[in-house]
């Protein structure tokens, strides 16, 4: 049934493409990146008239099921695919995808807390004890110790994180087993968790909406929302030991740091990285591409893209609050274009 | 007697205008395709969901946890959410809606009555992210500063109101479907009292009841079906209602005694996580999750009817 569907609806495509002589490429995956890519496709398509890339936000997991079923032309995700699913997709469709970072985000640990009016700082460890529920007031000698000074109230703390899957979580969840080995053993790092306490918002608009609502509240989301809505959210101490603020320079900053150690196939997690100024909770997010492309125009427009995506695409980021790839990371990436076969 | 050569063909255009086995078998293939959609609908979950059955067999029903991390799935939290929100969202949406058809229909002036029908339609009409939303801003804030204390204030010794009062949870979430649920209630069920004959009411009058008397003796019982009916589509819409529920509901996934702890649904998980879903266990936990709502929505279904027929009908059968 569903692959008669998909089928018809492939023909449709293809027929609709060799009408009208543009190439048209279809990509799915991630949302957080959604409007950085949605912009990029749009200007691409009005210097080159002949490629046209619909993308489709339907989420990471949705991104990587749809390269793996041969439904999309490449995919979109903001966690790196696994061994196992890597596997998959070469068993089934016989080519490997390829990661290639395209923008960094920032998580940031937004909170709400009535007579507090200076900007708090969180400690890894702190983090991971108030979203286990050991750390419960937020006037907790933890809490105390990376703040002092500051005038905590004897208040419950209400924790709310993400209800959905998401890139998100997976960077803050992934963070916090780095930091805290309790939160390893116990929780873990991935785009769903079990949550031991707190409540659950959809989307990064929804946990915003719960912090914002809830008086003593704390929750993480994606940087761009938090100064959206005007949340106050915190400075996070990084792996050198300094309190660092997440802005888009602090997050490329921790992306240089880790480009030293990048692996050749760029999946690789950022958080915590090395560096004096690198803001912690950072992520790239990359589009998947499969390194064997058997229709050459497609081959063709899909790896100009990328040159152009690394180059004149990277000015576009900052308007939307993205943090550009840093130049270390864009010369390594420029040599993985030619892999595509 | 040997019929004429050309009436062979006319009889098949009669047939066709004016056949009875014709209609019959066109009506039969219509009606035929609601069973097909069903048993495709079914099939479809049921494949699709097998590794996880293959994996947790019947313990998926009652198991507590659900952890992506460590690939452990159990559908218990979100059955208790779904249940206890529908059940609590009738108890307070069927009276009311009820009251409020008997109302519309039996006593009220015709041009109040019309008023009224056509508001409550447009209720029925508005999309529940609407209402969702709505929740979110007005009857949360209300709720954690207002009814949730005093709640926990007056009836704080029952297990069913202790904890913090967040805004969000179990009650907030029934709340929501009670006024969810409460139009097609009140549309359907005037719409059925409307269309008892009027010598009915003129009989009861006749033998000396007083209004009130022939409405609830007489109109109510010999219109019981259609605000059964009504109760029913009520009972489907609160069990699968998605949008509004996961705005309030706080969406934890474990179950809590108390009312105003956060909880989860079923539709809820599956429209949150559905998405993001990766490797084959969870995504097939989760269409499972699917199958039991669907088997949820049959049991409890087949409850509610014996449940009605057992409590009205005492020498007010109609046939």
């Amino acid at each position: 049934m569903k692959k008669q569907i998909v089928w018809t609806a492939l023909l449709a495509m293809s027929a609709a493409s060799a009408l009208t002589a543009a190439e048209t490429i279809n990509a799915a995956g991630a949302t957080f990146p959604a409007p950085i890519y949605q912009k990029w496709f749009e200007e691409y398509r009005k210097a080159h008239p002949d490629v046209q890339i619909n993308y489709q936000s339907i989420g990471s997991g949705g991104g990587i099921r749809q390269l793996t079923e041969g439904t999309v032309d490449f995919g979109a995700s903001d966690m790196p695919m696994t061994d196992q699913q890597i596997k998959d997709v070469v068993a089934k469709r016989h080519f490997k995808p390829l990661h290639f970072p395209t923008v960094l985000g920032g998580v940031v640990p937004a909170y709400s807390v009535s007579g507090v009016n200076t900007e708090l700082k969180f400690s890894g460890e702190t983090l991971a004890g108030i979203f286990m529920g050991k750390i419960a007031k937020w006037n907790d000698a933890a809490i105390k110790k990376d703040n002092p000074g500051v005038n905590l109230p004897n208040e419950d703390i209400t924790v709310a994180h993400r209800s959905d899957a998401s890139g998100t979580s997976f960077v803050f969840t992934d963070y916090l087993s780095k930091v805290s080995p309790e939160w390893k053993s116990k929780v873990g790092a991935n785009t769903a968790v079990n949550w031991p306490v707190g409540l659950g918002g959809k989307g990064n608009e929804g946990v915003a909406g719960l912090v914002k609502q809830t008086p003593n509240s704390i929750g993480y989301m994606d940087l761009i929302y938090a100064v959206q809505n005007k949340i106050a959210y915190g400075s996070v101490k990084n792996a050198s030991g300094s309190f660092v603020k997440a802005d888009l320079n602090t997050v490329t900053e921790a992306a240089a740091g880790a480009a030293k150690s990048m692996p050749e196939d760029f999946r690789v997690s950022i958080t915590n990285a090395p560096g004096k100024n690198a803001y912690p909770i950072s992520t790239f997010t990359w589009l998947l591409i499969p390194d064997k492309i058997d229709n050459p125009a497609k081959k063709k427009a899909i790896s100009e893209f990328l040159k152009w995506m690394m180059g004149p695409g990277q000015a576009d980021a900052q308007g939307l609050s993205f943090a550009p790839l840093p130049m270390a990371v864009v010369s390594k990436e420029e040599k993985q274009v030619s892999l595509i076969k | 007697m040997a019929a004429p050569p050309e009436s062979r063909a006319r009889k098949f255009a009669k047939l066709l205008v004016n056949g009875d086995q014709v209609s019959h078998l066109v009506t039969l293939v219509f009606a035929g395709s609601v069973f097909v959609v069903t048993v495709l609908l079914v099939y479809q979950l049921w494949i699709h969901s097998e590794p996880s059955r293959a994996k947790f067999g019947f313990s998926f029903l009652w198991k507590q946890t659900w952890d992506p991390v460590t690939g452990e799935f159990g559908a218990w939290p979100f059955i208790y959410g779904t249940v206890l929100t529908s059940v609590i969202a009738l108890l307070i949406s069927v009276p009311l809606g009820v009251g409020a058809a008997i109302f519309l229909a039996e006593l009220a002036p015709p041009r109040l009555s019309n008023a009224c029908t056509f508001l409550v339609e447009l209720l029925a009409a508005v999309p529940s992210v609407i209402y969702g939303l709505l929740a979110l801003f007005t009857l949360v804030p209300l709720m954690r500063t207002t009814i949730e204390p005093f709640l926990k204030k007056t009836l704080g010794f029952l297990p069913l109101f202790t904890g913090p009062a967040y805004g969000v949870g179990y009650l907030t979430a029934a709340l929501i479907l009670a006024i969810m649920t409460f139009p097609f209630i009140i549309s359907i069920s005037r719409e059925s009292l409307l269309a008892v004959p009027r010598e009915q009411r003129e009989a009861a009058l006749a033998l000396g009841a007083t209004q009130w008397e022939s409405t609830w003796k007489v109109v109510v019982p010999y219109a019981r079906l259609g605000i059964i009916g009504s109760v029913f589509l009520a009972l489907a819409r609160a069990l699968g209602e998605t949008m509004a529920v996961t705005m309030v509901i706080g969406n934890n996934t474990s179950a809590h005694a108390s009312l105003l702890a956060p909880g989860y649904t079923i539709a809820a998980i599956i429209a949150n996580q559905f998405t993001e879903a990766t490797g084959d266990l969870y995504l097939s936990s989760l269409v499972e999750l699917g199958l039991v709502l669907f088997g949820l929505t049959m049991v409890l279904n087949a409850l509610a009817q014996l449940l009605i027929l057992a409590t009205t009908g005492k020498g007010s059968k109609r046939d």
